[in-house]
């Protein structure tokens, strides 16, 4: 590639930028690797003793060994961990199989006007998740619930324990649906843009060959639709991984998230600047890892959602 | 197909039609909306008189537009200045997206942070300097936040504005540069009027997102001090969660969709509009040639 040559001043606008955009975030990295004492009382520069010290405070409950420096294990970041990927992964599984079956029959089988998908991503983008929070809040709680005294009910207050309905605030997959939903209609709309891309013909190919109409789906749409496949799980995963408000709504002590537990402790008096920032940080980087191997992909995705509306 | 449509109409339409039947109703969440007392509009009138009501929304609307207009000032001039085929842009776009993929809980502990008034980064520099630190939370509470969004979503705008003055068609800007235009009149009578569908879109985007932020201004102030930055959105979702008043924030996130379907509206007018305009231009140019 022909690169123009141009001024210095340029590049120090260009270096400036980028120190700007990844400073915040490089300086929670180092805060991550401070101890407390160092980060209150210290220089802001960068000569300190790095510890993972803050890491293992925030893993307690996973970690296999003893730590020293900590006489009672009292954050649970580490089961909010376990939590916060199930639900990302689960979802992020859900939505893209649901999606593309969807946005398969969309497309090929003319199924509602080809308008339908990106009308109700528009709505869906529209809604404020604090908006939906309220009937969810009242749905979950209430009546998306299994009677106790029912058949299947008493089955599972058998093996699960508990009083009271079964309801699906509290549970894991009461977070996963909302997510699933709030998704889909995005992931539909991306996917059918890839999907009419491939050729008819070489559906009808395999067709003549003798490929039934899974088999043409899975061996042949889905491999050209790959990009696309990527671009969608990562918005999908990023927004589950990320998601705050909701989950903190329908969520019991047992299926927290770790973004709760890090606005819970952000609330306390004595904020544990290393602990939290260590634990923002293992937060953050799923994201980042994906920003750097597919940044593509997905400024592609963001672009055609603003562009296409 | 079938999949979808059900998960879509039992987790989004009948949650939102559910919604819209329950601000009628003083309705809390230990029960079943059935059982709760029809009041009629009451819920909307109250809120209408409501000082902390009103004083949310002027928030979130000050919030909104500050936001959406520096983002659209720093990130288009950012883009215009770099419009240049050069070394590290790819490097930049990349690093650019990284505030807007990370958890908004996560930006707004790294901004809390840094404007923390003894510990944080900004005091800590202003006073090696010499300075007063600023009380950045407290009283300055409202513009911290919108700083802190405007580091996230420029990026956004930048990308998009950058997206589009590389699609301009070339040929109109040379003709320019013959004529003689400086370059501040190529962006003037060119480069922008071009743009302008783009543009138009893209601010209509950040101001619906600018009416959800809610994570990174509860992480930061908690909407304080006192009301002076709970937005609407925090404002509902604390209604409901710790008033337990679902009547009440049913109402009020009505009042919002109102305003977001608004602006959603009008989005999509201008685009279909913009759309046919671009189609007439290419069928104008297929005749003359």
């Amino acid at each position: 590639m022909n690169y123009e040559r141009q001024n210095p001043a340029f590049y120090a606008l260009l270096i400036t930028l980028i120190f700007m955009a990844v400073g915040p975030i490089v300086l929670m990295l180092a805060n991550s690797f401070k101890l407390d004492v160092d980060i209150i009382g210290g220089t802001s520069g960068l000569l300190f003793l790095p510890t993972i010290q803050n890491y293992e405070t925030a893993l307690c409950d996973v970690l296999w060994y003893e730590l020293d420096h900590l006489d009672f294990c009292s954050l649970k970041f580490g089961g909010a961990f376990i939590n916060s990927i199930i639900i990302a992964l689960i979802s992020t599984l859900l939505t893209l199989v649901i999606g593309c079956m969807a946005a398969y029959a969309l497309v090929r089988f003319k199924f509602m006007g080809r308008d339908t998908a990106s009308l109700t991503t528009l709505m869906v983008r529209m809604v404020p998740p604090a908006v939906l929070l309220v009937p969810v809040f009242g749905l979950w709680n209430n009546e998306f619930c299994i009677s106790k005294n029912s058949y299947f009910g008493e089955i599972i207050r058998d093996v699960f324990g508990g009083r009271g309905d079964v309801c699906l605030a509290g549970t894991h997959s009461g977070i996963i649906l909302i997510y699933v939903a709030m998704n889909l209609p995005f992931v539909i709309w991306i996917l059918q843009s890839f999907i009419i891309q491939v050729p008819r013909s070489l559906e009808e190919a395999a067709r003549v060959d003798g490929a039934g109409p899974f088999q043409v789906f899975f061996l042949v749409v889905l491999p050209l639709i790959k990009p696309g496949l990527a671009a969608a799980a990562i918005f999908t995963f990023r927004i589950a991984w990320n998601e705050y408000l909701l989950a903190s709504a329908l969520s019991d002590r047992g299926t927290k998230t770790v973004p709760i537990l890090i606005v819970n402790n952000m609330s306390e008096f004595n904020i544990e600047w290393g602990v939290i920032m260590a634990t923002g940080m293992l937060l953050a980087i799923p994201p980042i890892i994906f920003t750097l191997f597919a940044s593509r992909q997905i400024i592609s995705g963001m672009t055609a959602g603003a562009v296409k509306g | 197909m079938a999949p979808a449509i059900i998960i879509i109409i039992l987790a989004l339409l009948y949650p939102l039609g559910y919604m819209v039947y329950g601000s009628f109703r003083a309705w809390d969440p230990s029960q079943n909306i059935s059982e709760s007392e029809f009041v009629g509009l009451k819920n909307y009138i109250t809120l209408f008189y409501d000082p902390a009501f009103r004083e949310s929304l002027v928030v979130t609307l000050t919030f909104a537009v500050c936001v959406v207009f520096s983002e659209l000032v720093i990130g288009v001039g950012l883009a215009l200045m770099l419009d240049r085929n050069i070394r590290g842009m790819s490097v930049l776009r990349t690093l650019f997206i990284l505030p807007m993929m990370i958890a908004p809980v996560v930006v707004g502990l790294m901004w809390r942070y840094m404007y923390h008034p003894t510990v944080g980064t900004f005091n800590k520099t202003l006073k090696s300097f010499g300075l007063d630190g600023i009380d950045w939370l407290g009283q300055n509470a409202l513009l911290s936040v919108i700083i802190a969004d405007v580091w996230q979503w420029t990026p956004f705008i930048f990308i998009l504005s950058l997206a589009a003055l590389q699609s301009l068609p070339r040929s109109a800007i040379e003709a320019a540069k013959i004529d003689g235009a400086t370059s501040w009149q190529q962006i003037i009578h060119i480069k922008l009027p071009l743009m302008m569908p783009v543009l138009i879109v893209t601010a209509l985007l950040r101001l619906i997102d600018a009416f959800k932020v809610l994570e990174v201004i509860l992480v930061m102030t908690e909407g304080g001090p006192g009301l002076s930055t709970e937005i609407l959105a925090l404002r509902i979702s604390r209604t409901a969660t710790e008033f337990r008043e679902l009547g009440v924030a049913a109402a009020m996130s009505n009042y919002l969709l109102i305003i977001l379907l608004i602006l959603t509206v009008s989005m999509y007018a201008i685009t279909r509009i913009q759309e046919n305009r671009a189609a007439r231009l290419a069928r104008q140019i297929q005749e003359e040639y």
